[in-house]
């Protein structure tokens, strides 16, 4: 970002950046898990890996209740 | 800048991509389902295991005039021996004719692949273009990941004023926006990995001809200038010293002398482990072609392995159904990605035109 737009900026990096990074975290752990591990790594991959449908079927369901 | 114009670039191809691979996650469900997928019959128990050399006869049997190129065991079917002909060894591949042969028997099972997925396969891999429209659409996947990380750093000025899953719906602009955001957001690493994974795989050709030009001149040097093998040595004498070399693996196909995966004096047999990562770094057997011997047997150099550990990671096949489903519901939402992104540029320009930009501010960085 700009110096000049530093000092009046009100966002805050982990406010933007931090849900997204962690999801991108959780997945990649995901992807590897089932590379790695048959068992145990298969299921927490599905979980890793299904948390993005999961967030974004809530935020969709949230909007959803807010308008009705 | 950097955004619009590698995603325009790249969008069309990239729709083509994301929609030819929705059905290839089932590839393997879908022509099971259609019949290019023949299973073995149950064998009886204790059934002894017919001699491969039977089945090769048989196999070059059913198709006359044609040589044998590969013999291929899969994974996850064993009692399934699949028998690739083709006109000759280094025919193309694309004329090459899979049937399966059943293990016990040796009886044949049916072709394998084919009908409509291999039309999805094609586009997807290279649009029938071969080798130039394969590279083509990895120069395409290039851009979807340039594309991915500009819209990381473009992410910052549009929503650092936004709750992460905030979606508006004050216009139709403003809530594709969102969606763009909010979905962009959440598949960014597995699409970067998929994106990635799938570059990597259309340098599979020229990292081949790297390695056959590289380590595999190298082991065969020994024979350099001898003429190619006229009697072929027994195939199963030939994977029984294969398997003596690498222990406790598995064989997962067979490359005869002359064929694009060995040299021409060699069969090269290909063993695999049993995990799901050592299952896709195959250890490549070099064994004499008219007596079966071992000749050399070394580990795969670093990007064949990079590129066999990436194949799982592009395909999504390497965990169960739930995972396919997943990589599926995925794969939608990036074609949701890639269509807003499209609209939102088609209604920008039309803004653009109609130089009404300066009425419709919600759209721009937050200052």
């Amino acid at each position: 970002m700009t110096d000049a737009r530093k000092p009046r900026s009100s966002g805050n990096w982990l406010m933007v950046y931090g849900g997204p990074l962690l999801i991108g975290a959780l997945s990649i752990a995901g992807l590897t898990s089932a590379l790695l591990y048959e068992g145990l790594g298969r299921y927490f991959s599905w979980l890793a890996l299904g948390a993005p449908i999961a967030l974004t079927a809530w935020f969709y369901v949230r909007r959803m209740r807010h308008h009705f | 800048m950097v955004h619009t114009w590698s995603s325009l670039i790249s969008t069309l191809f990239l729709l083509l991509l994301c929609i030819t691979g929705l059905p290839l996650i089932f590839h393997h469900e879908i022509d099971e389902l259609l019949g290019y997928d023949p299973k073995p019959e149950i064998a009886q128990p204790g059934a002894v295991k017919r001699s491969i050399d039977e089945i090769a006869r048989t196999a070059l049997a059913h198709d006359p005039g044609r040589v044998l190129q590969y013999i291929s065991w899969d994974k996850d079917e064993p009692n399934n021996v699949i028998a690739f002909t083709n006109s000759k060894v280094d025919g193309d591949p694309d004329a090459a004719t899979l049937r399966a042969y059943d293990a016990h028997t040796a009886k044949p099972l049916g072709p394998v692949g084919g009908g409509p997925m291999l039309i999805f396969l094609k586009l997807h891999v290279d649009m029938f273009a071969g080798q130039p429209g394969k590279l083509f659409l990895g120069a395409m996947g290039f851009l979807f990941l340039v594309a991915i990380v500009s819209g990381v750093v473009l992410y910052w000025p549009f929503t650092r004023r936004l709750k992460f899953g905030t979606l508006r719906d004050k216009s139709r602009r403003i809530a594709w926006f969102d969606w763009h955001n909010l979905l962009g957001a959440v598949t960014i690493a597995w699409a970067l990995v998929v994106g990635a994974t799938g570059v990597i795989n259309t340098l599979a050709e020229v990292m081949l001809g790297q390695w056959k030009a590289n380590e595999l001149a190298d082991m065969v040097k020994p024979y350099a200038g001898k003429p190619p093998p006229v009697h072929l040595a027994s195939l199963d004498t030939t994977l029984a010293n294969a398997h003596k070399t690498a222990p406790g693996m598995n064989v997962s196909f067979v490359a005869f002398p002359g064929t694009p995966f060995t040299s021409s004096h060699h069969f090269a047999v290909f063993m695999r482990g049993d995990t799901p990562l050592t299952s896709r770094l195959l250890k490549p057997v070099l064994l004499d072609g008219e007596t079966g011997e071992v000749s050399d047997a070394r580990d795969l150099p670093v990007y064949l392995k990079a590129l066999l550990v990436s194949q799982p990671l592009h395909f999504g096949d390497y965990g169960g159904m739930p995972l396919k489903i997943i990589w599926a519901l995925l794969d939608v939402m990036t074609i949701v990605v890639i269509g807003s992104g499209l609209y939102l540029w088609i209604v920008k320009r039309r803004k653009h035109r109609s130089h009404a930009i300066a009425k419709q501010p919600s759209l721009q960085p937050a200052r």
